[in-house]
């Protein structure tokens, strides 16, 4: 590979990461510019949102069930069985609740966002929108970035519940009583970390949502075009979403 | 030299992935003259109607709304002037996330200057001066070709235009449909609308227009009336015509 090439996968890769954060700023300001598109918010609030609970609650059963199981094989030599609601909630709520329904819902709904876009893209639907005068920034993508923004915070709440009741239907097989699960839970966590717990799905539903957005509408091709876009959007959103998990707990650390 | 009520582009360049699908062009729409764009097939007939609207962004030259340049403004700075122009796009381009009805009352519905009441009557005026009044509540999915284009013709419409574009708005009908069609187009260009054209079909081209401008190998070749690109001796046009005549003898 020489140098030429480099210096234009460089270039390329600039040049989208400039774009990028230039529809998230666009994005950003638009939130709180009329008008409004409230039929848009509830449609897509409803279909981003409201349908991925299920999986969400799958999700958070049987993590929270699997937790608890590897916690009493590891807490029983000690007699700690008890703390076993603590250490399901401790993870649950800062790390694995926020992240993986960020990832459930960056592979369900981050890939329907691309896919209706692209394919709005390569119908000529988005030209057509822009003709008759509408802020396709303002009507496709703002909709789309809020109800993820309301909606990735709730669904991480409910995963992380769900998750403890899946830890306690494991515990109740070690004798663990429920006053006894949830005693164990305070003595492991402390209020910021339910703050960390929303905090973190807000900056995942940005990643999610600008992310679904940003590849849909730079769709190009035709069918195979809209499949391709569809696979990078859950991709590059999954990896986002890991990577910046590491550096907000790292942020969240720093001001324990 | 550019008239106050015309759209048009001056060396205007366009390339992608280095590949220039437009060299040095220069177009210009009168107000009143309708006009056809011919050209092969992805000789960048669509991209040209994608320039004259703003869509796409040209490397250089400059694109104009009469008075206004709009090369190097940003979208929202010439949304205003831009609604003058309709556009039917290829496929239709029809909103599949709404039925026919809000489809051609979009704008209305967007600009909100309207009651409902009285968008839903420009709705019905509009689908039944395109003959597909009973299509109303369908959505696009269930509608044919032919009944696709229509729709999409009439919320061009719907937005009282002066300019409409037809991107290949006969390609894959039938002959009743694309009888229809031009019959249309002749229609709206008799209530004062100036309409630009972008087909390969030439009996459509040459019952719609009186201007014809030729597209080869990203330059303009030719531009004429009807008498003057059939007596044209450049080798593309005399071919691109020559198939033609021959199937409209036997
Ligand atoms: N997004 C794109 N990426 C790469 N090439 C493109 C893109 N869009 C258009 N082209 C190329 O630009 C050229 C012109 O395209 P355009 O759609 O304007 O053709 P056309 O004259 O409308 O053709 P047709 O009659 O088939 O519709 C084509 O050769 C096409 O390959
Ligand atoms: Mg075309």
């Amino acid at each position: 590979m020489n140098i030429a090439v480099i210096d234009k996968i460089l270039i390329r890769f600039f040049s989208e990461l400039q774009n990028y954060f230039a529809l998230a700023g666009q994005t950003l300001i638009r939130l709180f510019i009329r008008p409004f598109y409230y039929r848009e918010f509830a449609i897509q609030f409803d279909k981003l949102g409201f349908s991925s609970l299920f999986i969400c609650v799958l999700t958070g059963l049987f993590t929270g069930m699997v937790m608890a199981l590897q916690a009493l094989i590891q807490l029983k030599p000690f007699a700690a069985t008890s703390y076993v609601g603590g250490m399901v909630a401790a993870t649950m709520v800062k790390e694995l609740g926020p992240v993986l329904a960020s990832m459930m819902v960056a592979g369900r709904v981050g890939s329907a966002i691309t896919a209706e876009l692209g394919t709005m893209v390569v119908t000529e639907q988005v030209d057509a929108m822009r003709v008759e005068g509408t802020d396709i920034i303002k009507r496709l993508v703002v909709p789309r970035l809020l109800a993820l923004l309301l909606a990735l915070p709730l669904l991480t709440v409910v995963t992380d519940a769900i998750s403890l009741v899946g830890g306690y239907i494991m515990s109740a097989g070690y004798g663990i009583n429920p006053t006894m699960y949830i005693k164990g839970i305070p003595q492991f966590m402390v209020f910021q970390d339910l703050i960390e717990g929303v905090t973190k799905p807000l900056f995942f539903a940005l990643i999610v949502a600008m992310t679904g957005c940003y590849v849909g509408l730079n769709t190009k091709g035709g069918a195979e075009g809209v499949g391709a876009s569809a696979k990078q959007a859950v991709v590059l959103s999954s990896v986002m979403i890991l990577v910046t998990d590491f550096f907000l707990s790292k942020i969240f650390v720093a001001f324990r | 030299m550019t008239g106050s009520d015309s759209i048009g582009m001056e060396k205007l360049c366009y390339s992608i992935n280095n590949r220039a699908i437009l060299k040095d062009f220069d177009f210009l729409l009168e107000r009143g003259v309708n006009r056809t764009i011919l050209g092969v097939s992805g000789a960048g007939k669509t991209t040209i109607l994608k320039l004259l609207l703003g869509l796409l962004k040209p490397q250089s030259g400059r694109v104009f709304f009469g008075d206004l340049c709009i090369t190097g403004l940003r979208e929202s700075q010439y949304r205003e002037q831009r609604k003058r122009i309709a556009i039917v796009f290829q496929g239709g381009a029809l909103f599949d996330s709404m039925t026919v009805g809000e489809n051609v009352g979009y704008r209305l519905f967007e600009e909100g200057k309207l009651t409902q009441g009285e968008i839903e009557k420009v709705i019905c005026e509009k689908l039944s001066f395109v003959g597909v009044e009973r299509a109303i509540n369908l959505y696009p999915s269930e509608l044919s070709g032919g009944m696709k284009k229509r729709v999409a013709i009439a919320r061009a419409l719907a937005a009282n235009p002066d300019y409409i574009f037809f991107d290949e708005p006969t390609t894959g009908l039938d002959p009743i449909g694309v009888y229809n069609i031009c019959n249309l187009i002749q229609r709206l260009q008799a209530e004062g609308k100036t309409t630009l054209m972008v087909t390969h079909d030439l009996p459509t081209a040459f019952a719609t227009s009186e201007r014809f401008t030729f597209l080869h190998q990203a330059r303009l070749i030719f531009e004429g009336n009807e008498q003057e690109m059939r007596n044209s001796d450049i080798p593309e046009v005399r071919e691109f015509l020559h198939p033609t005549e021959q199937s409209l003898f036997v």
